[in-house]
């Protein structure tokens, strides 16, 4: 492992919000290519932690590397250009647009044709804009959304707004992936194929994974190693077996949620 | 040949046509001066119109202060033909820049700011243009520049509409427009999609700042004398509404708003006060029961029926 | 020596005319803090009490005091109207819906105004006389001794409705969280109806003091010093009481040093300046606390 660089490290990352500690001395790491959990009681800062990475929040102290360099201080815009895309627990499409055009408007920072490409209408407008559109409709299938593309996004049913939430994030073309509860509300069967498909384009793509999530047969079937959070700390790393016997972690959740 | 570009080749065939048969009746003297002269507003209001629409209704940032950046390309395309000779294409494009450069300042710093506090940000620099325009002995201060030339006419406003339409629609239509309506929907998510949305929202401003101009520079060549009191947030209002009527996120609900305010403050020109009542209360019932507008964010190209001609005479390959 | 004299002399007159944008003000933030609606027709309100006060005070012919309260009372019923038939059934839909709505509302008050009484200006007659007060060579008129007092009774009177009434309760906690106000069994409905009446008859006390300062009224009064007594409760912190006062009479107080050092010209511009300045610099204003967008 010290050969092999991590693609995301954060090193003693601190959040306060006035006075009270949201993540303290938060450390971890995620190799490129790995599929890693993190779950937590409400309230722990696991979604703090992806506001952190995503560059919605500005750490109060520490440091956090994408491919050994360091994101601190960048905006959200400019972390996704770099290659970290996400989804958001409380839903965030584009609700009054297409479905089609919630996912075309995530290869915006992949597009190459200027302003007066754009305004004249010249070759390269046309071959970019042909070629986004083709794709998105690919990503479309591979969500089983491609028959809803020119559905407005609100009118979507739940399980569908989250499983576009995740082509839309992957439309940006990220390294690492981050979703954020992608089966809350969803129904046993639907987190299933959810599951299916994270593993899919995870091999499909490429792409180095970090989610948080709830629904332990999800994270406990897919993910190869897990971080717990308790009050913004880390109290527990391992893979699925070992966060399963952990005693604090046991602890942790006695009484609030039940494991497996 | 693309489809996309063969439709937009119908539409300026259309455009062109629609001029033709226009400028026929007005030569042959058919139209009378007054509607004459609303024809030629009706055109620049479709500019402000439109113009403030891709900063309010696709970009969703409410600008309430239109008006003062009409009122800098007025001010400098008078000044560029009146004082210094210049050809009036030279002082269009001048009102233009310039219009557009004050955007870009003062978008810079107020865009950060959200809903009501931009509305009234905006309305407030429009006003402070206004004022500052009225302390300037050399534009004439508060009793308005006089003598400009009259060199606005029907061709001008309408070949200045077409390319302000032509330019909107095909922003909105790119990526860079999709960037603008992003913000619109879901700032928050549109910056984790990577939108660089202050970038976008000054980008917006800028470009409806300098279309304001252009209309301020085809307006101010309309008359003898132009002052600050065209330029009031009144005015700037006036442009809300076509928009809002129209429907914010709809070029084709621009140009009928633009149309129907103009017509109806034509046709009530003699009673002021009746015409102010009939607008607020137009106002109202249409936030309680079509709140999205005439159109909405349809465009008249995506009805059916007219989608079909229009495809069928661009030849659409299936 | 004359410098500091015609200072004095200004800052007088700035907490007069401050006074007044202070009366405006408290209505504009009292109905922001409850609905979050920058209501455009505040301005227009105070016009239709300024309206009111001059014809009680000509029609009627009654002394000024009896007419101030009158007119208190119909604007605040106007404004209770206002917000049942305009801003009421659109009290879920989209802020910029409400805020056009109240732009409209703001034409249909001044040209319905206009259609009743005129565009010409009116005269408001003069009820307090040609009383001055010399304190130590600086002059302080009857008109300006009527505002103070008026003011400062009616923020007494306010202070106390907001602090210790039932009331004053019900709109603190619905303006600090209408929803859950309502599950703790307060009547949304009503308390916004009545901030409304309050707000309302507030701005109608500043129009009849304004008519008695200015000596004239029209039905577009409403307009400037209605974005300017936004302007200074966005500079005191929008939905903080105490800062629409103290954001009104500092607005009032520069406004007056601007008049009279610079030039009258400019006195409209230095508030909207002021606005930008505070947006930019610190836009939840002089009182107010900072707060985030969940993600």
């Amino acid at each position: 492992m010290a050969e092999n660089k991590p693609l995301l490290k954060a090193e003693d990352v601190s959040e306060v919000f006035g006075g009270l500690k949201a993540v303290a001395d938060f450390n971890f790491y995620i190799n490129k290519g790995e599929l890693i959990g993190l779950i937590g009681p409400n309230g722990a800062g696991k979604t703090t932690i992806f506001n952190l990475i995503t560059g919605v929040y500005v750490p109060t102290t520490g440091d956090i590397q994408l491919d050994g360099e360091s994101i601190v201080g960048q905006k959200p815009y400019e972390i996704t250009q770099r290659g970290i895309a996400r989804t958001f627990q409380n839903i965030r499409l584009f609700s009054e647009l297409s479905v089609l055009d919630n996912v075309k408007i995530a290869y915006h920072c992949h597009v190459k044709y200027g302003l007066i490409e754009t305004v004249l209408r010249m070759g390269r407008y046309f071959t970019e804009e042909n070629e986004i559109t083709a794709e998105s409709l690919k990503l479309l299938k591979i969500f089983k959304l491609d028959e809803h593309a020119y559905e407005v996004a609100k009118n979507l049913p739940y399980g569908a707004q989250r499983r576009l939430e995740i082509a839309r994030a992957l439309a940006a073309k990220p390294k690492l992936l981050l979703l954020d509860e992608p089966a809350a509300g969803m129904n046993p069967q639907e987190t299933h194929e959810l599951m299916e498909m994270i593993r899919w384009i995870r091999k499909q793509f490429g792409l180095t994974v970090l989610l948080i999530e709830h629904d332990m047969s999800l994270v406990m079937g897919i993910c190869e190693r897990i971080y717990v959070l308790e009050y913004g700390m880390i109290i527990a790393e391992g893979t699925p077996a070992e966060i399963q016997n952990n005693p604090e972690v046991i602890r942790a959740y006695l009484g609030t949620e039940s494991m497996n | 040949m693309n489809s996309v570009r063969r439709r937009d080749l119908t539409m300026l065939i259309i455009g062109l046509i629609i001029f033709g048969v226009i400028q026929g009746m007005i030569s042959g003297g058919m139209i009378g001066a007054f509607w004459q002269l609303n024809i030629i507003l009706i055109c620049v209001n479709v500019i402000m119109a439109v113009s403030l629409n891709l900063i309010n209704g696709y970009t969703g940032q409410f600008s309430i202060g239109h008006a003062g950046f009409m009122a800098v390309g007025s001010y400098v395309g008078v000044v560029a033909t009146t004082n210094f000779h210049l050809p009036f294409i030279v002082a269009l494009i001048l009102g233009a820049i310039c219009a557009g450069i004050l955007g870009f300042l003062i978008g810079l710093p107020t865009l950060r700011l959200r809903g009501d506090y931009l509305a009234i940000a905006t309305l407030g620099l429009g006003e402070i243009i206004r004022i500052v325009i009225m302390n300037i002995e050399y534009v004439g201060g508060a009793a308005g520049f006089k003598g400009i030339p009259h060199l606005t006419n029907f061709a001008w406003v309408y070949g200045a509409m077409l390319i302000t339409l032509f330019f909107i629609k095909n922003f909105v239509n790119s990526s860079h427009g999709r960037a603008c309506i992003a913000i619109r929907e879901n700032e928050i998510a549109a910056e984790a999609m990577g939108v660089n949305t202050t970038k976008y929202k000054v980008m917006a401003f800028t470009i409806g700042a300098a279309f304001a101009g252009i209309a301020g520079g085809l307006f101010a060549h309309q008359f003898y004398l132009i002052s600050p009191n065209s330029f009031t947030f009144l005015a700037s209002f006036n442009y809300l509404i076509m928009v809002v009527l129209g429907g914010m996120g709809s070029i084709t609900g621009s140009i009928a708003g633009a149309f129907v305010v103009t017509f109806i403050s034509a046709a009530l020109a003699s009673f002021p006060e009746v015409r102010m009542i009939i607008y607020a209360l137009a106002l109202i019932l249409l936030m309680f029961y079509r709140p999205q507008g005439l159109f909405g964010y349809m465009e008249i190209t995506n009805f059916t029926p007219i989608k079909k001609v229009l495809d069928k005479i661009s030849g659409k390959e299936a | 020596m004359d410098f500091v004299h015609q200072l004095i002399q200004q800052l007088i007159n700035g907490v007069s005319l401050g006074s007044i944008y202070a009366l405006i003000a408290l209505g504009y933030t009292m109905i922001y803090g409850i609905i979050k609606l920058i209501n455009f027709a505040h301005g227009d309100i105070y016009m239709v009490g300024a309206y009111l006060g001059f014809f009680g005070v000509t029609a009627a012919g009654l002394p000024i005091l009896p007419a101030l309260l009158i007119s208190m009372f119909v604007t605040g019923l106007l404004g209770m109207v206002v917000e049942k038939l305009a801003y009421k059934p659109l009290r879920h839909a989209p802020r910029i819906s409400i805020l056009i709505t109240a732009i409209g509302v703001s034409f249909f008050l001044e040209y319905t105004g206009m259609y009743f009484v005129t565009p010409t200006p009116r005269t408001f007659p003069d009820v307090i006389g040609n009383i001055s007060f010399n304190a130590g060579g600086f002059i302080i008129n009857g008109q300006q001794v009527l505002i103070f007092a008026i003011t400062i009774i009616l923020m007494a009177l306010l202070t106390y409705i907001v602090q210790k009434t039932k009331l004053g309760k019900a709109m603190r906690a619905a303006s600090f969280d209408t929803e859950t106000a309502q599950l703790m069994g307060i009547d949304a409905d009503r308390v916004i109806s009545m901030t409304f009446f309050i707000g309302s008859s507030l701005a109608a006390a500043a129009g009849v003091l304004v008519g008695v300062y200015y000596n004239t009224i029209d039905p577009l009064m409403g307009i400037m010093p209605g974005l300017k007594a936004f302007v200074a409760a966005v500079l005191g912190g929008i939905g903080i009481l105490p800062g629409a006062v103290v954001g009104g009479i500092i607005l009032g107080v520069i406004e007056a040093l601007v008049a009279g050092f610079l030039s009258s010209t400019f006195r409209d511009a230095a508030a909207f300046a002021i606005l930008i300045l505070v947006l930019l610099i610190k836009p939840t204003g002089l009182f107010g606390k900072n707060t985030h967008e969940k993600v």
